[in-house]
């Protein structure tokens, strides 16, 4: 086992990749019988400090329907300078410039190392990263205050060529002109009334050629003079004015009367956005950031009314399909988010409020186009702001953490068709040989756009093995699957990162054990749940959890040894043992439990499920916990009600949250003050230290993690207890209690 | 009447002509009304304004006779040989019967005595007068008749000369009182107690109606067949009615006076006569003129008459200094005291009984309580103690402050805004507009407008530009700089802020000024030249209905709206379309602009319009929203910023500082028997009574159509109560009333002797421009001379003694009815001419819906100065002449001025000395014709030039751009047209020809 835990954990690293199944049931019928599909976790842009990307551009497979990448599995010919592509089979000519190559003179792609490559090509024009600001001025005096300066601080982390622009909106929709003098101008639109691109785009002005409204302005570069606006402007040039209008932004001015809620014209201002990039920069990554402090409550898009006596809809509202507004809003938002994808622009919400934003309704913005989402309970909190202030973090290199408008090919050897992906992608539609008919997540295309992603953001592709049981695979005949991705870097260059990898293939029935050894219960857990998440987002609840038992009891029945009626005699190999626990989690988990949770919060756990890696992933499903004690080092410990002990102070980390829970002894010490003496010193390290860890997750997680500290008894104390496996309970607690109990006396 | 039964000859009683020799006072008198317009009236007018005497003293010339006829039962005339009716109404007798009608008891017993001394001393009289009068009324009635044939030339001689002994006669019964006392007509001036108003109206009109009978044809009395007379052509113009001799007539009779509005029905003087008037019980002529003040009893009578029953409202006309401006009357949360049943306000008019306890209704009859806060005792002759201390008791006006009642959503109003829109396209940046508009804001809005007793105006103003595009401008005063916005949905327009849009310039001073320095800056290097129109003026209304106040709008606009928004409006202007039943489109709005209009009288929002078009704009589109409103329209064709600019800014700056009411609603209610049944003017109607006006300012007049219900009461009279109810410039709800009583009679006599041809001229000009737009103009036009051949042939029927059918004879009230209404009917609306432009007919014809008696004159018969011989040691301005292209001469310099225009017309060989003395140029070549305005020269002739200018512009809405005109150079034909008594070079009849077609059909009417 240790082998494949290597060599799952090698192709990981080396390729961001994880398969469900590391060796590939050869038949069709076998892989259905394996209950967890074929699938596996691509993390596109894994960061990678040892791949330095190469100059030139990749060689393409000549058959129209195929154009695979040259990749290290390719027979090649060196005489010849011939190339088989190992997915068609089709022989091609190497272009003139490899002319010099030979068996020890390789070009990068064919090194077996090189498994994964990136290229970076020379192709079209390289327009500045674009920053279009929504901002929400219904907000109190002191988070707008928070968020103004916040957006002026941004400024300063953005690239200095990089556009920005800004849109404010409460009652109104007011886009701002940036670039002029003397008097501030922006244009303003009613915010009820929906308004088609084209509409926007006159209104602005941007339907015209743009050549006239740049009057008294040097163009940005000679070779693209038309793409610019005055709407959006280089940071360097327009720094201090739109720190100034930033500064002067004042809290939406129509009045709100007793009893309502501030008229929020949130769907007309984003449709505004989309049409606003879609008519000056269609096809360039660009990111819309949405900042909003409560629901839409007015126009397209609106999610409730402006009366406070009628409370945003909750889960109940939806089951009893009460939910006015729900519906309409949700399409409005779709639209947007499907234009902006289309287009390659991403939207980002980052909502702060103690109450729901409509983020159930908008969480498609984010979702479809690979944007943020981020909740939060005021712009005057430094999770807002840290995790704002880490959307502009910078990678090892120098560079942004997010690239634009990737466009993600899968390619498959014929044995094998894509069945679907789940992850903040939208389908390009591209219908090929390699496509399954049978859907799973977002299916019927080889093809998905990105439209902002960053070295964490990891999809789930779904395959389906098409080969017939009664046509064997040759004895080492292995399946293969490329991924190309192509996008632009955040220093704008349009780059192509291959990822060629190639399994073996095996007979489920003469060599199960192999394919057995070969799972990955980590990633399997990880894909199930996705696909199980996906289905919650539009089916029953308990639809879904049944679906989830189906799957894991067909699992334990196919890979399970035991004896007929006799539950003790069960037994799990090694590489399912963890499986049964995670699927155990996730049942408990807010991605598929809706009680104690608003329809928003479930929207935005879902959200950041469906995008982050698998280690993170994992955490989200079980919940780390780690146990510090004047008994050892600090230890992992079963997330479990038992794992809590007095003398103990728990480190939970959920991903969303981080809970710091001091048991009954250490609180009762700590409040007795033990850690000032210097006699207790070693107490101090032992409190110290779960903050350091603590400090050091979230010193690299996205979005901040609510941070709660917090011990036995304390009213906090809930997110610790509702997340462990209630192994005590009032019913068998009261009974441990009295026991623990005749033991005292 | 007296006439007949003395004239043998029926020519010679129908004409004055030869009665002038004979002098039988009816005959005089016809005559004299008829006599040239000059001296036969002069004499006669002098008297007939101030008193019947003056006539009959005319008249009574030779004819004794006839004045014992007068005095003799009707009986006699009748049997004399004239329809009984007739002869009464004219005669003596019938004057003083209504004397006693009206008057108190007091009079009736000037009744007795003012009947027989009349006849008795008029004869006296006659005699004094004779001496002068002798020649010129025999000349008249010659000419008259005979015009057709050839004494005109003399008859003109003469009667220019006659015009100038005409005046004596005047000045002698003005002063003359002393000879003449033993006339009990005369009597009201030195003042019976009782009534002298009422004796010398009455005794007046008696004498005057019988006057007034032209025998225009009648080149032969006797001959009855005189209508064919073709001879009208050689029609001596000296001898038909001259306007400005009615005018200095009344000047003359009435002219500084103080006119005490204490009786019901009484006439006033004509609008062009300036006095001092005083409020004792009725609105004062300069809030409601009629166009009769004796309306017949009954329906029938109206109709056979077809006299116009309307009373032009100008709620709230200026009035000079020196009379009272209106009293507040607060009653407190209780509000005003009103019917209960037909809500007419508490007025004079309302009866006190029962002690004081209740009062009855003069409007309805319905008895209701007195509330107990207003009750008083009342004295010994029923007249509550109070009267004179309460002004809703004793006073025709007076302004009640209004309770939340009468307030939008029961709130009391926020006060009004202005906003300014300006039109920042291409050419209004080139023409340096947008420059000259926001420099002279930049010290105009220190003067808005404000209550007098308030420090600083209440009023805010906000700011827009647009182009095909709305700029709003945020210009709070906390902001370092104004903020612009724009919006760019015009198709459905918003406001986009609420807070800072509409501001108190004083606060905002600095960044309104930024503002202001900015606007020509930002658009300097504009070159977008579509403009949108109907989406700014929605926006003002929005904004506005955001404030929750009223407001008015200004916009400076400058061309056809044909950018793609709501309003959008295409060039229309088919020439082909004139003279056809289509032309009737062309004064129609295009588009929904109605709609709009309505939405903004809804809200308050009064649109005023400045126009500056350099081809077809649609006025008639644009100017809707304007007229609805109540807004003012103002257009500089091709606007040029030298010369055009003191112009328009003088309009902008009387515009802004205009004393007006906002969100007007105005209910006229009539006593029982008839009703307001049309209203005319810059209005809009919801319904069928109520008038809305989303502001009315000084110089908008609305005119009021009323028509029987049923028989009026000779006693009660007719009661009308106009009231407005709107809100002040610092945001007050008031209503402010106006009540006037008119009389009733039986006698068609008696309508025709109460007419006000001032205000029936206002009246059909609106009625007629209102019905251009359903009928087409040729059957308006033929409705109009149809109409007044009608009344006159009315009054000839059934006033007059029985004269030739040739004989031309006009009321003396209607004397000049024929011209005015000439005038009319050549008005460029009217006249379907492809040379006027279309634009300017339909700017012509709304701004007269919505002008008053005093503009309406004043438009359709110009002023007409000779300024060649002013009197320099003098003030005043000198006698007007007639609007003629005879009168002018070479040697001459006239000024010429309609309300809207001014020319200063210069004769070929006028002296050089006026030349420097105005010019400051040595010779006639050297004057340019390019000048708008006259150097400042000191020079006391310049000077009283320019007074008499600012004199003449003073009371006027629109500032007349002045134009000089050098005799026999091009500009002379635009000049020309406003020679009203000419022929038109637009195919419109002189004056004589006009006056043969009416008679002709008077003729036919009467055959």
């Amino acid at each position: 086992m240790a082998t494949y835990l290597e060599f799952i954990q090698q192709n990981e690293e080396r390729d961001g990749v994880r398969f469900s199944w590391n060796v590939w049931p050869s038949s069709r019928l076998e892989a259905t019988r394996m209950v967890v599909p074929l699938a596996c976790l691509l993390t596109p842009l894994k960061e990678r400090l040892d791949l330095p990307p190469v100059q030139y551009e990749p060689v393409l497979c000549s058959r129209p329907t195929c154009k695979a990448v040259l990749n290290p599995l390719c027979q090649v010919d060196y005489r010849a300078k011939l190339w088989a592509c190992n997915f068609c089979f089709q022989r091609n000519q190497f272009p003139p410039a490899y002319a010099g190559i030979s068996e020890v003179n390789q070009p990068a792609e064919l090194m077996p190392q090189f498994s994964t490559i990136e290229y970076i090509v020379q192709r079209g024009p390289q327009t500045p990263l674009i920053f279009l600001y929504v901002v929400d001025t219904c907000l109190e005096e002191e988070d707008l205050q928070a968020l103004k300066e916040s957006l002026q601080m941004s400024l300063s982390l953005l690239p200095p060529d990089a556009l920005v622009g800004l849109i404010t909106f409460g009652r109104m929709v007011q886009v701002h002109e940036l670039s002029c003098e003397g008097i501030s101008k922006s244009y303003v639109f009613r915010g009820t009334k929906d308004l088609a691109a084209k509409q926007i785009q006159d209104m602005l002005g941007l339907s015209r050629p743009a050549v006239p409204m740049q009057q008294g302005r040097p163009l940005q570069t000679p070779e693209q003079p038309v793409i610019s606006s005055r709407f959006l402007q280089p940071v360097h040039k327009i720094d201090m004015n739109l720190t100034d209008l930033l500064g002067e932004l004042q809290r939406d001015p129509w009045p709100v009367t007793q009893g309502k809620r501030p008229l929020r014209s949130t769907g007309v201002a984003l449709s505004i956005a989309v049409g606003l990039l879609e008519g000056t920069f269609p096809n360039t990554g660009a990111r819309i950031m949405l900042f909003t402090g409560g629901p839409p409550t007015q126009g397209p898009g609106m999610v409730v009314g402006d009366e406070l006596k009628t409370p945003i809809r909750s889960w109940h509202d939806i089951e009893k399909d009460n939910a006015r507004f729900m519906k309409k809003a949700t399409k409005h938002y779709e639209t947007l988010a499907n234009r902006s994808a289309a287009n390659g622009h991403c939207i980002d919400i980052y909502a702060c409020a103690l109450d729901q934003t409509g983020l159930l309704e908008m969480k498609c913005c984010a979702n479809l186009t690979g944007g943020h989402m981020v909740m939060g309970d005021s712009f005057n909190t430094s999770l807002f702001k840290q995790t704002f202030q880490r959307v502009f973090s910078k990678g090892y290199n120098g560079e942004f953490r997010m690239a634009f408008g990737a466009n993600l090919d899968v390619k498959t050897s014929r044995e094998l068709k894509i069945a679907g992906a789940i992850g903040p992608c939208i389908s390009l539609n591209a219908k090929g040989p390699c496509v399954s008919e049978n859907e799973l997540g977002i299916g019927g295309t080889s093809q998905w756009k990105i439209c902002s992603l960053d070295p964490s953001t990891t999809l789930a592709i779904y395959f389906e093995v098409v080969n017939q049981h009664n046509a064997p695979i040759p004895q080492g005949g292995r399946g293969a699957v490329q991924f190309v991705t192509q996008y632009q870097h955040s220093s704008t260059q349009r780059r192509i990162r291959v990822t060629t990898i190639a399994r073996n293939w095996a007979d489920a029935q003469t060599q199960l054990q192999h394919i057995e050894a070969a799972f990955d219960q980590e990633a399997a857990a990880v894909l199930m749940a996705r696909l199980g998440v996906y289905r919650a987002e539009s089916e029953e609840g308990p639809d879904v959890l049944r679906w989830l038992d189906r799957q894991l009891i067909r699992l334990c029945q196919k890979f399970g040894q035991y004896n007929k009626d006799d539950p003790n005699s069960f037994r799990l190999s090694e590489s399912f043992s963890l499986y049964p626990q995670f699927i155990f989690h996730l049942r408990r988990s807010p991605f598929l439990q809706v009680f104690n949770n608003s329809p928003d919060e479930s929207s935005y756990y879902r959200h950041h499920f469906a995008r982050q890696d698998l280690t993170q992933s994992l955490i989200m499903i079980q919940p780390i916990l780690y146990a510090y004690s004047f008994h050892g080092p600090p230890e992992p410990v079963l997330l479990d009600s038992s794992s809590i002990l007095p003398d103990r102070i728990l480190l939970m980390d959920t991903f969303f949250q981080i809970v710091i829970y001091l048991g009954e002894t250490i609180a009762q010490w700590q409040k007795a003050g033990y850690q000032d003496m210097p006699e207790y010193e070693n107490f101090k390290h032992l409190l110290q230290a779960p903050l350091d860890d603590a400090q050091e997750i979230l010193q690299t997680r996205f979005p901040m993690p609510r941070y709660i500290h917090t011990e036995h008894g304390g009213s906090q104390a809930r997110f610790l207890l509702s997340k462990v496996n209630p192994s005590q309970t009032h019913n068998n607690l009261y009974a441990w209690g009295q026991s623990f109990g005749q033991q005292n006396s | 009447m007296s006439q007949q039964g003395y004239v043998a000859a029926p020519p010679y009683s129908q004409s004055q002509p030869g009665i002038g020799g004979f002098g039988p006072p009816n005959s005089s008198i016809h005559y004299g009304h008829y006599g040239d317009p000059n001296s036969s009236y002069s004499a006669p007018q002098p008297g007939v304004s101030k008193s019947a005497v003056p006539f009959g003293s005319p008249a009574p010339v030779g004819p004794p006779p006839p004045g014992a006829q007068q005095f003799s039962p009707n009986s006699f005339q009748n049997g004399s040989g004239t329809p009984g009716q007739q002869p009464q109404r004219f005669q003596g007798p019938p004057p003083p019967a209504q004397l006693a009608d009206q008057l108190n008891s007091m009079q009736i017993n000037s009744y007795g005595p003012g009947t027989a001394p009349s006849s008795s001393v008029s004869p006296g009289h006659r005699a004094a007068f004779q001496g002068p009068q002798v020649l010129p009324p025999a000349q008249q009635q010659m000419g008259l008749p005979p015009a057709p044939q050839l004494p005109p030339p003399p008859a003109n001689s003469v009667n220019g000369l006659c015009a100038q002994p005409a005046l004596p006669p005047v000045a002698r019964q003005g002063g003359i009182p002393g000879p003449v006392p033993p006339n009990p007509n005369l009597q009201h001036l030195p003042g019976q107690p009782p009534g002298p108003g009422y004796h010398p109206q009455q005794a007046n009109y008696g004498p005057q109606m019988a006057a007034p009978q032209l025998s225009y044809p009648g080149a032969f009395p006797g001959g009855p067949a005189q209508l064919a007379g073709p001879p009208q052509k050689k029609l001596d113009p000296d001898s038909i009615p001259s306007p400005i001799q009615v005018i200095e007539n009344d000047k003359a009779a009435r002219g500084g006076q103080v006119y005490a509005t204490n009786t019901r029905g009484q006439v006033p003087p004509l609008v062009t006569t300036n006095c001092v008037i005083q409020d004792q019980g009725h609105a004062s002529p300069r809030y409601i003129r009629c166009t009769t003040y004796c309306f017949p009893v009954t329906s029938d009578m109206a109709k056979q008459a077809r006299i116009p029953l309307a009373a032009v409202i100008q709620p709230f006309a200026a009035v000079p200094p020196n009379e009272t401006p209106l009293y507040l009357v607060n009653h407190g949360e209780t509000g005003p005291i009103r019917c209960n049943r037909c809500k007419a306000y508490m007025c004079p008019f309302m009866q006190f009984i029962e002690g004081g306890r209740r009062y009855q209704c003069g409007f309805c009859n319905c008895i209701n309580d007195v509330p107990q806060f207003f009750f008083q005792h009342l004295d010994h002759m029923g007249r509550r103690i109070d009267h004179y201390e309460r002004p809703e008791l004793s006073l025709g006006s007076y302004e009640y402050v209004a309770t939340s009642d009468y307030c939008r959503d029961k709130k009391p109003p926020n006060p009004p805004a202005f906003i300014f829109m300006i039109d920042v396209s291409y050419r209004n940046i080139k023409s340096g507009l947008v420059k000259l508009i926001c420099d002279e804001l930049k010290t105009l809005l220190d003067k808005l407008p404000r209550e007098e007793q308030e420090e600083s105006s209440a009023i805010r103003v906000g700011f827009v530009t647009y182009n095909k595009v709305l700029h709003f401008f945020n210009v709070k005063s906390s902001l370092a700089q104004p903020q612009m916005m724009v919006v760019t949905d015009v198709a459905e327009v918003f406001v986009p802020l609420l807070d800072g849009f509409l501001v108190d310039f004083e606060e905002s001073r600095s960044v309104v000024t930024n503002l202001l320095d900015q606007i020509p800056e930002l658009f300097a290097d504009t070159n977008e030249s579509e403009t949108i129109f109907a989406p700014v003026i929605q926006a003002g209304m929005e904004a506005l209905k955001a404030a929750e106040c009223a407001g008015k709008l200004f916009l400076f606009h400058s061309s056809l709206p044909t950018a793609e928004a709501p309003g959008k409006l295409k060039n229309r202007d088919d020439k082909k379309l004139l003279n056809t039943d289509k032309e009737k489109t062309l004064f129609q709005p295009q588009g929904n602009y109605e709609a709009l209009a309505k939405d903004c009288v809804a809200n308050g929002c009064c649109v005023n319009l400045f126009l500056f078009p350099t081809q077809y704009v649609d006025v008639a589109s644009m100017g809707l929203v304007t007229m609805y409103t109540g807004g003012t329209l103002y257009k500089y064709n091709n606007f040029q910023l030298d010369a055009d600019s003191p112009q328009f800014l003088s309009d902008l700056r009387k515009d802004i500082q205009k004393k007006m009411g906002f969100d007007a609603t105005m209910r006229v209610r009539t006593s029982t028997g008839f009703r307001a049944t049309d209203f005319f003017g810059a209005i809009y109607m919801n319904n069928t009574t109520d008038v809305e006006m989303a502001a009315v300012d000084c110089d908008k007049a609305v005119t009021v159509e009323f028509k029987h219900d049923d028989k009026l009461n000779e006693d009660t009279g007719a009661l009308i109560q106009c009231a407005v109810l709107y809100t002040s410039l610092s945001g007050q709800r008031r209503i402010r009333i106006h009540n006037i009583g008119l009389n009733c009679s039986s006698q068609l006599a008696d309508v025709y002797r109460t007419c006000e041809t001032d205000a029936l001229i206002n009246f059909f000009a609106k009625s007629a421009f209102k019905a251009i737009l359903s009928q087409p103009l040729k059957t308006v036009r033929d409705i109009l001379v149809n109409q007044t051949a009608h009344m006159l042939a009315c009054y000839k029927k059934n006033c007059a003694s029985p004269a030739a059918v040739s004989q031309l004879i006009l009321p003396d009230t209607m004397k000049v009815l024929p011209v005015y209404m000439n005038c009319l009917l050549k008005s460029c609306v009217l006249a379907s001419r492809p040379e006027i432009p279309t634009d300017e007919r339909a700017f012509h014809r709304q701004l007269i819906m919505a002008m008053g008696v005093a503009d309406t004159q004043l438009f359709f018969y110009p002023l007409l100065l000779p300024i060649h011989s002013l009197d320099l040691k003098s003030d005043a301005v000198p006698a007007a002449i007639r609007c003629s292209e005879e009168r002018l001469s070479e040697g001459g310099a006239f000024l010429l001025a309609n309300g809207l225009r001014m020319f200063l017309w210069l004769g070929a060989s006028v002296s050089s000395e006026l030349i420097q003395g105005l010019f400051n140029v040595p010779s006639f070549a050297h004057i340019s014709t390019e000048a708008t305005s006259l150097p400042d020269l000191d020079n006391p002739f310049s000077k009283k030039l320019k007074h008499i200018l600012a004199q003449i512009q003073s009371q006027k809405p629109h500032t007349m751009k002045l134009m000089v005109v050098k005799q026999r150079e091009q500009p002379e034909m635009l000049f020309r047209q406003f020679l009203v008594e000419d022929k038109s070079i637009y195919g419109g009849a002189s004056y004589v020809d006009f006056l043969v077609c009416i008679h002709k059909e008077i003729s036919q009417l009467l055959s």
